[in-house]
């Protein structure tokens, strides 16, 4: 009788803590979207599609900042897919087994590298010499973010692909080779075909921790609000704006503002969601 | 033809086996190399007796000692909320849920693996207003609220990796509780649960690693430049990523930028080791899952 009760209390116990559990992320929504349902209903949308962020003459526009933040996130997905994805086939294809396993282990190890780390790294180390090698600037540009950045997000991408590359069954690739297939028909007939779905959600997944980061951006873009006219310009990402808002005055219309920017973050990043599970539905 | 194409993809593949470990490897001697000099019982503990800081007697000003308990504190706060939260999660994931729920507690849990850790910060940050606004005067962003914001940044990863462990565990496993007569729950504890606590570790270790490297959820909820060791959970607390971010922004001299190099290697050996005994737990998994 007493085991049943505990049993039952056991159960409970499991269910609350995922109720729990499953609801915070509706917590997360419903928060950003109370902050700033305000603002979205009573200013014009080309208020925040305004060039300029200027308090002093109530101008909000986060625009500059959502370029901003497709340029660095786009460049760095970008570099960070040509460079995960290559990595991840060299590992699987090319080299022998030592080189292969040192770099799935590299691979790992990056995963664990603090953000903060790398950007104080190459904060005095990569800017310098972007500053040195282009002349004139501070060297703080979207170039130096997007490159730290593409490092940040390889390893997603990389473990993501290696995975799916690994899923391909061999006998598969066995029969293709004994009819007398060569390596590249096989990674083009076989694996491409049979993964792609693979590589494509991990470069999405490398796009939404692109998007996501704010460290890197923070640290080495620069962090003017303009909108950036080529890589070497200083940039400011949605991300670093919310970091660099530090109203006192909780009341105050910069600081509402970012609650628009937090909640075009968690859209977009329900978009990717959403589109990675429609993909997994299409049949290939 | 197709030899040429061979050769140009086989010459790029080599290409970014090299420039990747090159790059990693570059930005990480450097800071070691920068930093190693800064390395002494002085940049931790600054001019005070390392005894007394310890013994948490006298306040230390010059070191980073007050960050690294801040970013201890925090860790062991949000994971003693996230562990409960995930692992219990997990279990149902793994154990109970049926099919319409559980596709919708997937997505809800890879949705909220995929919010900004900003974005997760600034919630935090809605909560400390709201608490402040409608419940107490005395509540402001502080240590207990960033712990609450990491544990929620790291909980969707300790669900994942303990929902994965759980179905690791081979079916005859599952069954073997159930012929002797065991209920679910006691099967679930004493036969399921222990054959993959290993990777379940593995998981919430690689979460705490992730709670202490993280910056931006702190920023906004609670960390500062200068606050000591806090007396209680609700009060401004240190942080070594932020301290880290803090120095390479507001350095006046060489000695101050020195010890942000020497904080780096610093919270670069903590997420180091956190990565070794990670990579070791899943290397048991591994190892039991397939016996060899």
């Amino acid at each position: 009788m007493k085991g049943k009760l505990a049993e039952k209390a056991t159960k409970a116990a499991i269910a609350v803590a995922t109720a729990m559990a499953a609801s915070i992320v509706m917590f997360i929504f419903f928060f950003l979207f109370c902050f700033s349902a305000p603002l979205i209903s009573s200013w014009h949308l080309g208020q925040f599609l305004a060039k300029s962020w200027n308090p002093d003459a109530r101008i909000f526009g986060i625009y500059p900042m959502i370029v901003g933040t497709f340029y660095i996130a786009g460049l760095a997905t970008i570099i960070g897919a040509i460079l995960g994805v290559s990595l991840a086939m060299f590992i699987e294809f090319v080299s022998g087994s030592m080189l292969a396993r040192f770099l799935a282990w590299l691979v790992e190890f990056m995963a664990g590298i603090p953000t903060v780390v790398y950007g104080f790294s190459a904060l005095f180390l990569l800017v310098p010499l972007i500053r040195e090698s282009f002349g004139d600037g501070s060297g703080l540009c979207i170039l130096a973010a997007s490159m730290v950045l593409a490092l940040v997000i390889l390893p997603t991408v990389t473990m993501i692909t290696l995975d799916r590359l690994k899923a391909v069954p061999g006998n598969l690739v066995m029969a293709v080779k004994s009819l007398g297939a060569s390596s590249l028909e096989v990674l083009f007939y076989v694996h491409l075909p049979y993964a792609w779905k693979g590589i494509v959600s991990a470069v999405i997944l490398g796009a939404g921790r692109a998007v996501g980061d704010t460290m890197i951006a923070l640290m080495l873009a620069g962090n003017a609000v303009q909108v950036p006219s080529s890589i070497l310009d200083s940039a400011r990402t949605l991300t670093s704006h919310i970091a660099l808002v530090t109203a006192a005055d909780y009341e105050s219309m910069s600081f509402k503002v970012i609650f628009v920017c937090g909640l075009l973050l968690f859209v977009f990043s329900a978009w990717n969601i959403l589109f990675l599970k429609i993909l997994g539905k299409i049949k290939r | 033809m197709n030899r040429l194409i061979l050769r140009i993809l086989r010459i790029f593949l080599w290409f970014s086996a090299i420039t990747v470990p090159v790059a990693v490897m570059v930005l990480v001697i450097f800071i070691v190399f920068k930093g190693l000099p800064a390395i002494s019982l002085r940049l931790i503990f600054g001019d005070t007796n390392p005894l007394d800081a310890l013994m948490l007697k006298q306040q230390v000003f010059e070191g980073i000692f007050p960050a690294m308990v801040g970013t201890f504190l925090v860790v062991i706060l949000s994971v003693t909320w996230a562990i409960p939260l995930g692992i219990l999660s997990g279990i149902y994931l793994a154990e109970f849920s049926g099919s319409h729920l559980k596709k919708f507690l997937d997505f809800s849990f890879d949705l909220l693996a995929s919010v900004p850790s900003i974005v997760i910060g600034l919630f935090g940050l809605t909560v400390a207003i709201f608490l402040h606004k409608y419940l107490s005067r005395q509540i402001y962003p502080c240590l207990l609220i960033s712990s609450i914001s990491l544990a929620v940044l790291i909980v969707p990863y300790i669900v994942r990796t303990t929902q994965l462990s759980l179905d690791g565990v081979s079916y005859s496993t599952k069954l073997a509780g159930y012929s002797l007569g065991a209920s679910k729950i006691q099967n679930l504890f004493r036969v399921v649960l222990p054959s993959a606590i290993h990777g379940i570790l593995g998981g919430v270790i690689l979460a705490v690693g992730r709670a202490a490297e993280d910056t931006a959820v702190i920023m906004l909820t609670g960390v500062v430049a200068t606050a000591g060791i806090p007396g209680s959970v609700f009060e401004k607390f240190e942080a070594l990523p932020f301290y880290i971010y803090y120095i390479s922004s507001q350095y006046s001299d060489k000695s101050e930028l020195l010890d942000g190099f020497g904080a780096a290697i610093i919270l670069l050996i903590i997420c180091g080791l956190l990565f070794c005994v990670a990579h070791l737990l899943k290397n048991v998994v591994v190892k039991k899952v397939y016996g060899f």
